[in-house]
């Protein structure tokens, strides 16, 4: 019997530590080699962390939310054949999480070196480990509570057959028997509209920390600029639906965004400020060549941004393509890190659900984000008449202390010139 | 006389009913409660108290003897001892009369009347007291029937001459130099044990296969070895068919044959019944259970205002059960909101060795479902036990194996009818093995046996 320890392997370029997002085993459970033991996140990607051996998880280190630095052993496997790093003396049982590894790390490694010694069981340990808030009830057994809190209870006319009890093997205490009565204190009587005083409590996680983190740095560096203009895209839309209806093997259908990307492009050849990443720290703009467009995407498990690079050098059907590929992977959760990375200027759309006017928050270090808001047939006056033309809006923000409101504002009047006279991004020169 | 208008009347003044009145005093009830034989009931009276004090006359008494016979280990000896029996049973009244008075005192401080006489309902709301001046008629709004339980007859063997029950037994003139017990119930085992110790030769006859039927052979065993130490003649699957013609001994049946038993005294000790007659219920309309009166979470009988507590409820019929239901009852009725939700009530057989059980045997425990863990620890290995030179016996803990929640305690050995104490705490409140292995129990005391089937239980007992 050995004890084989795994750790946070390296899970990307210059990656030093990874969130925790998934236990995929618990202790106990029995493993097989390539069996996914945990899920970690790292800038958006996750990665999934295979058993390199077949065995029984006896540890496990971290809980989900946690951030590992790569290296840290985060499960360990007993297996039944030698040569694991550590020998099975005693069943492994301590469920402290790993933080103790000082002395150990700066003792002369006569054995390699442990991120934790085993130690002995504590003496009132169960040899399976007492679940301390103990098992749900079963239904119909009595709920288990000291006979002052049975009285409180009935003096208060609560059947304590509705609490849960926090205390060990599910006993009901005093304070359980406080927070339903201080929950139930002020409800009105039955019947009539009941307020809701549930409170959930949600981990913020994962991606969903990313995000949080991600849009903090920006808004909180960022002084924005935000710039709304409205674009007749009427002769773009009759030119897509022209496209479209002419459907051939590969082409992939059209929306608005591939005309947009390479408007983008054009429009930044005047503009090239609004394509730079701005190391704020530094004090450093990096002004791009190549256009690589980040098109923010919802996912089931929240926006991610995936990245069509070098729109510079894609013709418009090749970015439909890019993109649609890329917007799978997002929403499968199968796209790759350098693929959700990388981007120097960024999309914001909710398509129908656009709204008239959004302030899009820049993807940071990015000084730029071009918001498309929904497209509606509205009124235009043509000098003599009001005709019916097709209308979006563009709500675009940019970062203040390298663009200003003049460049900004000349950069969208170039995509509007671009966009209502599409024949123009199609003129090379 | 003068009806008497009341909001609660108790009908019977034994542990249940007297606790139910002092309580309901307490509340500001306006109570009368109505005894027709003396407050205490049968437990002050011909039960709980005298029995004890007659088993501690006989162990006192027993071990002289062992003083005399030079069978002390701690090397006492004394000359012959005697015994002044009329003395003994004077003492024991004494203290009976005692505790009598001290309810009486109590139901008076409490502001419940209390009438001597013997109660009839007339209806659901009218009751009426032959007392020694007259019939007394009690109107209320709530009764509450406490009429407890009397000593079963057998067919065979009805009480009377040599034939008697435990209430003659606690008030013999002499000790019986013959005494055949039949029924091995804790009362007879009880009560045998103590006339063997004071001298009487004893048989027990028992119908069963074995004595304290109720209680796993674990604890029955270690009270089986003493009486056969005692030298008390234990027959089982017997059934008694009668008294021989002269009447001088007990014709009994046996899987070995019939067999005759010279017996000055006959106890018989079957069980006991519950008073449901010789108080009108044929007036009212309360719906049985069996023998029993039926009464619900509450001691509500099927009649509305009309509750019934004690032994007339059924079993397990305890002085201590019969008490918490007073003092429910009196509650309930002062508008307080009160449910039984009693995990245990624990039971003691103060027979030698003592046996002690709360809550759930192993068996029991397996019984409902439970996967258990159990935890003995002997006497045998307390060194408390050894210095009172009684190391027969054990603790045993069973708890659930899953959260290690106490589901039963029981023990058998000398005194440990006051571990019963700790033993309904822990279960009472929900305690896991772990609680009991945490607390601190003090040294040298037999309650360190308690400790470590604990730990036992959780795979680690110190001293064993």
């Amino acid at each position: 019997m050995a004890i084989q320890s795994i750790k946070l392997p390296d899970v990307g370029e210059g990656v030093a530590e990874a969130e925790l997002v998934e236990w995929h085993v618990n202790v106990g459970d029995m493993v097989r080699e390539d069996m996914v033991l945990a899920a970690v996140m790292t800038g958006k990607a996750t990665v999934e962390i295979p058993s390199p051996v077949e065995g029984e998880v006896v540890w496990r280190g971290g809980e989900v939310g946690d951030v590992i630095a790569t290296g840290t052993v985060i499960l360990k496997i007993r297996t039944a054949g030698e040569g694991g790093d550590e020998e099975a003396e005693e069943p492994a049982r301590q469920e402290r999480p790993a933080v103790e590894d000082k002395p150990a790390a700066a003792a002369p490694a006569e054995r390699p070196v442990l991120p934790q010694q085993p130690e002995p069981p504590p003496p009132a340990a169960a040899p399976s480990g007492v679940p301390s808030g103990g098992p749900p009830r079963a239904p119909g057994e009595r709920p288990l509570a000291s006979p002052a809190v049975r009285l409180r209870a009935k003096d208060a006319g609560v059947d304590l057959r509705q609490l849960w009890g926090s205390g060990p093997a599910g006993r009901i205490t005093h304070d359980d028997l406080d927070a339903f009565l201080q929950q139930g204190s002020d409800a009105p009587a039955r019947g009539g509209l009941q307020p809701n005083k549930a409170i959930t409590e949600i981990k913020v996680v994962g991606l969903r920390r990313r995000i949080a983190e991600r849009m903090a740095l920006s808004k909180s560096r960022i002084p924005h600029i935000t710039y709304v203009e409205e674009v007749d895209i009427t002769a773009l839309e009759e030119l897509r639906a022209r496209l479209n209806a002419d459907q051939k093997p590969g082409r992939p259908k059209l929306t608005i965004l591939p005309f947009l990307m390479r408007s983008i492009v054009k429009a930044v050849a005047d503009q090239p400020m609004v394509n730079s990443l701005y190391d704020d720290e530094a004090g450093i703009v990096r002004q791009y060549g190549g256009v690589h467009v980040g098109i923010a995407a919802q996912t089931p498990a929240g926006l991610v941004v995936p990245v069509v690079k070098h729109v510079e050098a894609r013709d418009l059907f090749d970015c439909a393509k890019e993109l649609l590929r890329l917007s799978d992977a997002a929403r499968n959760g199968t796209a790759q890190r350098e693929e959700l990375t990388g981007s120097t200027i960024t999309i914001s759309s909710l398509g129908a659900m656009g709204g008239i006017v959004s302030t899009p928050v820049i993807n940071h270090p990015e000084v730029a984000v071009i918001g498309v808001n929904k497209i509606a047939v509205r009124p235009q006056w043509d000098g003599t008449q009001f005709v019916p033309r097709k209308m979006m809006n563009l709500s675009s923000s940019f970062d203040h202390r390298v663009i200003d409101g003049w460049d900004a504002a000349t950069f969208i009047q170039r995509l509007k010139v671009l966009l209502e006279a599409p024949a123009m991004i199609f003129v090379e020169g | 006389m003068k009806d008497i208008a009341c909001k609660l009347l108790v009908i019977g003044a034994g542990p249940g009913g007297y606790v139910c009145a002092i309580r309901a005093g307490q509340l500001g009830i306006d109570t009368v409660i109505v005894e027709m034989a003396k407050a205490g009931g049968t437990c002050l009276n011909v039960g709980c108290i005298p029995s004890k004090a007659i088993i501690h006359a006989a162990d006192e008494y027993a071990a002289a003897a062992g003083m005399a016979a030079g069978r002390n280990a701690m090397g006492i000896h004394v000359a012959e001892p005697g015994i002044d029996f009329a003395r003994t049973v004077g003492w024991k009244d004494g203290i009976t009369g005692r505790l009598s008075l001290g309810v009486v005192n109590l139901l008076k401080k409490a502001g419940v009347k209390a009438l001597v006489g013997r109660a009839r309902f007339r209806d659901g709301k009218t009751v009426e007291v032959e007392t020694e001046t007259g019939l007394q008629v009690v109107r209320c709004e709530n009764v509450v029937i406490a009429t407890g339980s009397a000593p079963v007859e057998l067919p065979v063997l009805p009480f009377g001459g040599r034939v008697i029950s435990s209430t003659e037994a606690l008030s013999l003139p002499d000790i019986p130099k013959s005494l055949a017990v039949v029924g091995a119930g804790y009362i007879g085992l009880e009560l045998g044990t103590a006339f063997a110790k004071l001298g009487s030769k004893v048989t027990v006859v028992e119908a069963q296969e074995r004595i304290l039927p109720l209680y796993d052979a674990a604890l029955t065993q270690q009270v089986a070895k003493r009486l056969a130490a005692l030298g008390v003649d234990v027959l089982l699957n017997a059934r008694v068919t009668g008294l021989s013609a002269d009447g001088g001994a007990l014709l009994v049946e046996t899987p070995k044959g019939d067999e005759r038993i010279a017996a000055d005294r006959i106890l018989v000790t079957v069980g006991r019944r519950p008073v449901t007659e010789g108080w009108g219920r044929e007036e009212l309309e309360l719906d049985m259970e069996g023998r029993f009166i039926r009464i619900d979470g509450q001691c509500r009988t099927s009649m509305r205002g009309i509750y019934a507590i004690g032994d007339v409820t059924g079993e397990p019929m305890l002085a201590h059960r019969a008490m918490a239901q007073g003092e429910m009852v009196a509650e309930i009725i002062a508008g307080r909101r009160r449910n039984w939700e009693k995990v245990a009530i624990p039971a003691v057989c103060f027979t030698d060795p003592e046996i002690v059980s709360v809550g759930l045997s192993p068996e029991e425990a397996r019984r409902a479902g439970y996967e258990v863990k159990t935890g003995q620890f002997p006497f045998a290995a307390n060194g408390r036990a050894m210095t009172l030179v009684s190391e027969d016996g054990f603790v045993r803990v069973v708890a659930r194996a899953d959260n290690h929640l106490v589901l039963g305690i029981q023990a058998v050995g000398a005194g440990v009818s006051e571990l019963s104490a700790a033993f309904a705490l822990a279960i009472e409140m929900g305690a896991r093995l772990e609680d009991i292995a945490g607390t601190i129990h003090a040294h040298p005391t037999q309650s360190e046996g308690f400790v470590e089937a604990s730990l036992k239980a959780l795979g680690h007992a110190l001293h064993i």
